[in-house]
């Protein structure tokens, strides 16, 4: 069991959580995530470690709901516990002096790239961060991310904060600037990873994206993280979750995630008509936030 | 006459033993068997299983037990069976193998004990795994657990996998007075028993069983621990106090064909197959989470032929699927299964594609598996292995309609304990180099045994080396010499 210590919504839908975890806290580094598992017949899922601090034995993690297992990791609060927590896994991004680095964050990826960019900066890197989100309430980790970077740039989708538009926009005005830039990382959704791929390929410059495929195991046992990079066959779980992104083939990233989509869906449904069920029976609210 | 006979307890004349016949194991209906996950042989009752051990010639030079990985005294536990002293058999046959209600069922007894049995020249050979199974069911169901008192030694090992080798590890360091634990990487102990092989061949209460009574004799067992990832050997040796490191991390990397269309949706590694449904449990969708793809009125396929492709094509019929093949490149006489398993198999209707080999898996141009196109094999001139080289026949090409293609053609070294430790020395192929009779590594204090050092073999022969491991773990933290 690892006692949750303290849970919080971030954003509507996007929840922190601080796991006592001493021997993951001891061991991680930026990229890194774990495995874990809610309750005896819950799924494993992989969730990026945010921060740790071996001193305390915690780590933390940034959760947003999509189906029913972040769902219910999300219903969770302060003082729960969660039943299977392994790692840390994944190979640690390498960090080193590049130059000048751009971290571009989308939605929950911003958790996800933020231990790297703090890394990046502490490595003498100069970091210019790029955070997107759908709209002005999806914006995390703004003050984090100030604190380990040069420079922040903010979009959103709808323009309810910052500036409207996509994270792409910002890394073409960076590069139609003239910005020297010596290393991009992208952590996000895979249309976004994609589309500043493509942008950066033609620009010739090295960019790095945390894939994240469907695990189990983590340990690269399954081979049901498979991902094709440059026409070859890698696990992500080993492997990665960090690949040259100009070598990696999204569309098959995508189709796999699609697997169980049928299954996914039931089991949210039937997630969410028992939750309304009990919150109709007892008169409790359900989770605040916990909305997809 | 033989000087055994005079001394034998068995009421039958020598000669008249070979005029009973095997007796059967009793089993499950095909028919019925195909559509559930239960244990597929029932096993015998007290009865069928004294009527057997009668069979035993009682050979003066046993060939059975030179054929035991760990040398069962089998005549012995035959003849106790047959006086009726059951747990006196079982305590006989746990000298030598701590886990007989899982060898009872698992081992390939054909190529072992009951292979070189005397009667299989003339009749069929002794049962020795369904009795082995039997005395150790009725161990259990007697519920008699001896828990060793043994003085302690104040010495601490780890033990890295919770497999058949790292659990004999554990089972023989406790009784002799050394603290263990075991570090496991997943959430379940056991090993290949728990998320490989299926529920109808090996209950998991059997396991869990086999485990409790480890637990009641002090051993300790920490799941969720990646060694390598999050604590390496050194650590542990250094500063988490441990004496010795007991490596038992199995050969887990799953192989693919590397043939066009393998990462359609639709095409799985056996492991991941197999591991959604015992591990996760996916057949209880949505009763436990994780899901699967659904197999109902499907056609599926597994390519290989060994225990884990049977065990994947078995586990796809019991899930409903419409037909289930086995695509396998040799003949029969190489397939590596289990012989029963093969036989049982067949009885439930799987479809043996034998002398074949998928090429390329095809598409509805979605992402989605539509068929396997396959080549028909001829066997050629034999190969390193010593088997006949399969040979495509030009333009046998052919497309099997499928919906799930299961890829079972064997597994590799997991480099994450080699490649985090230092000093470490593997093979060519990544497997770590250990002494066969001691089982000891290049680095002082740590041993290793199983399929991280064989490559993919049986559970009695990681038990094997896990027996050798022990003794020279014993052996090193009494006397310190390396
Ligand atoms: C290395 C890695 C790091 C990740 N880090 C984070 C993070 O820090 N925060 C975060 O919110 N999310 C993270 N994710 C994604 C997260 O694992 C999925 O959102 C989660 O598994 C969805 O589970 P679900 O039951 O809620 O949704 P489902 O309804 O089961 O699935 C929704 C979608 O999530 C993906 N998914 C489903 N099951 C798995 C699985 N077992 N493994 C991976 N993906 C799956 C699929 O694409 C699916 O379409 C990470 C994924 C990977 C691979
Ligand atoms: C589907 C299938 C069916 C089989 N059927 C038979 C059969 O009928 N008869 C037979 O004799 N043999 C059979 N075998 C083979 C047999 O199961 C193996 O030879 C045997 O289990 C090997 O035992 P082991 O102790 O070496 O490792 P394993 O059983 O492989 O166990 C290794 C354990 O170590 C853990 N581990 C790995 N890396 C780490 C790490 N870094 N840190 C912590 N833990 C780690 C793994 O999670 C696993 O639990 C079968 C195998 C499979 C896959
Ligand atoms: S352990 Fe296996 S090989 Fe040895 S006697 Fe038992 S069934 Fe036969
Ligand atoms: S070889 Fe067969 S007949 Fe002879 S002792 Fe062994 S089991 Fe009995
Ligand atoms: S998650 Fe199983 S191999 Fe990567």
């Amino acid at each position: 069991m690892f006692k949750i210590i303290h849970a919080e919504f971030l954003a509507p839908g996007i929840k922190r959580f601080v796991i006592e975890a001493p021997r993951i806290a001891r061991k991680q580094k930026p990229g890194q995530f774990v495995i874990l598992r809610i309750y005896e017949e819950g799924e494993r899922i992989p969730v990026t470690i945010e921060n740790s601090d071996p001193e305390r034995s915690t780590i933390s993690i940034v959760v947003q709901a999509a189906g029913k297992t972040t769902h219910l990791l999300n219903s969770l609060e302060t003082g729960d516990a969660i039943l299977d927590v392994v790692g840390p896994l994944g190979k640690p991004s390498e960090i080193r002096k590049y130059g000048t680095v751009v971290v571009v964050g989308g939605g929950v990826g911003t958790a996800m790239a933020y231990p790297t960019a703090a890394a990046l900066k502490q490595a003498g890197n100069r970091v210019l961060s790029i955070v997107g989100a759908r709209n002005q309430e999806l914006v995390i980790l703004e003050k984090e991310m100030r604190a380990v970077s040069d420079a922040v740039m903010i979009t959103t989708d709808d323009g309810s904060y910052a500036d409207k538009g996509f994270v792409t926009d910002k890394l073409r005005q960076l590069i139609e600037n003239g910005t020297r830039i010596d290393l991009v990382i992208a952590v996000g959704p895979i249309v976004m990873m994609k589309a500043v791929a493509e942008m950066t390929r033609k620009e010739n410059i090295h960019t790095v994206v945390s894939l994240n495929p469907i695990m189990i195991d983590g340990t690269g046992m399954c081979g049901g993280c498979r991902v094709l990079i440059d026409g070859k066959s890698e696990f992500a779980c080993v492997d990665g979750p960090e690949f040259d992104a100009h070598k990696v083939d999204f569309s098959v990233l995508v189709q796999r995630n699609t697997m169980y989509r049928d299954a996914e869906q039931r089991s949210l449904a039937e997630y969410r008509h028992s939750k309304s069920a009990e919150a109709g029976k007892c008169a409790v609210t359900a989770p605040q936030g916990a909305q997809a | 006459m033989s000087p055994t006979a005079t001394k034998s307890k068995n009421p039958v004349s020598p000669k008249d033993r070979m005029k009973i016949p095997r007796q059967l194991m009793p089993e499950q209906p095909a028919e019925e068997r195909a559509h559930n996950f239960e244990e597929v042989n029932l096993g015998y009752s007290a009865e069928l299983a004294q009527q057997e051990a009668k069979r035993c010639l009682e050979c003066a030079k046993p060939t059975c037990t030179d054929n035991c990985p760990v040398g069962i005294d089998v005549k012995k536990f035959v003849e106790l069976i047959v006086a009726g002293d059951f747990l006196g058999a079982a305590a006989k046959i746990r000298e030598a193998n701590v886990l007989p209600a899982i060898t009872g069922r698992v081992c390939p007894q054909e190529d072992q004990c009951e292979g070189k049995c005397l009667l299989s020249k003339k009749v069929k050979p002794l049962g020795i795994g369904y009795l082995e199974r039997f005395v150790a069911d009725y161990e259990q169901k007697m519920g008699i657990h001896v828990v060793p008192n043994v003085a302690p030694t104040g010495k601490r090992v780890a033990v890295v996998g919770s497999g058949p080798s790292g659990l004999t590890v554990a089972g023989d360091l406790i009784q002799k007075g050394h603290k263990v634990r075991v570090f496991e990487a997943l959430h379940e102990i056991g090993g290949v028993l728990v998320y490989g092989i299926p529920e109808f061949r090996l209950p998991k209460q059997i396991v869990r069983e086999q485990i409790d009574y480890m637990r009641e004799m002090g051993v300790e067992f920490e799941t969720d621990v990646v060694v390598g990832r999050t604590v390496t050997i050194d650590e542990l040796l250094e500063e988490e106090g441990y004496d010795a490191v007991f490596i038992g991390t199995g050969a887990g990397l799953p192989q693919f064909l590397n043939i066009a269309g393998e990462h359609l949706n639709g095409v799985y590694s056996a492991n991941e197959f197999l591991t959604r449904i015992n591990l996760m449990k996916a057949y209880k969708f949505p009763v436990y989470d994780e899901p699967m793809l659904d197999l109902k009125g499907r056609d599926v396929a597994v390519i290989g032929g060994g225990n884990t492709a049977l065990d994947a094509i078995r586990s796809a019929l019991r899930l409903g699927a419409r037909k289930a093949y086995v695509i396998y490149r040799r003949s029969d006489a190489e397939m590596p299964a289990r012989a029963e398993e093969v036989h049982h198999a067949r009885q439930e209707g799987i479809d043996f594609q034998m002398l074949t080999a998928p090429i390329e898996f095809l598409s509805d141009g979605k992402g989605w598996l539509t068929a396997a196109r396959c080549v028909r094999m001829e066997l050629g001139e034999p190969d390193a292995s010593g088997r006949r080289r399969p040979v495509p026949i030009q333009g046998s090409e052919f497309d099997l309609p499928l919906s799930v293609a299961v890829i079972a053609i064997g597994t590799s070294a997991n480099p994450i304990v080699q490649s985090t430790t230092p000093g470490l020395v593997t093979n060519r192929k990544g497997y770590i180099q250990a002494s066969e009779e001691t089982q000891r590594t290049t680095r002082k204090g740590v041993f290793a045994g199983g399929d991280i050092v064989t490559g993919s073999a049986t559970v009695i022969l990681a038990m094997g080396a896990g027996r050798r491991a022990a003794n020279s773990i014993h052996e090193y933290l009494t006397t310190g010499a390396w």
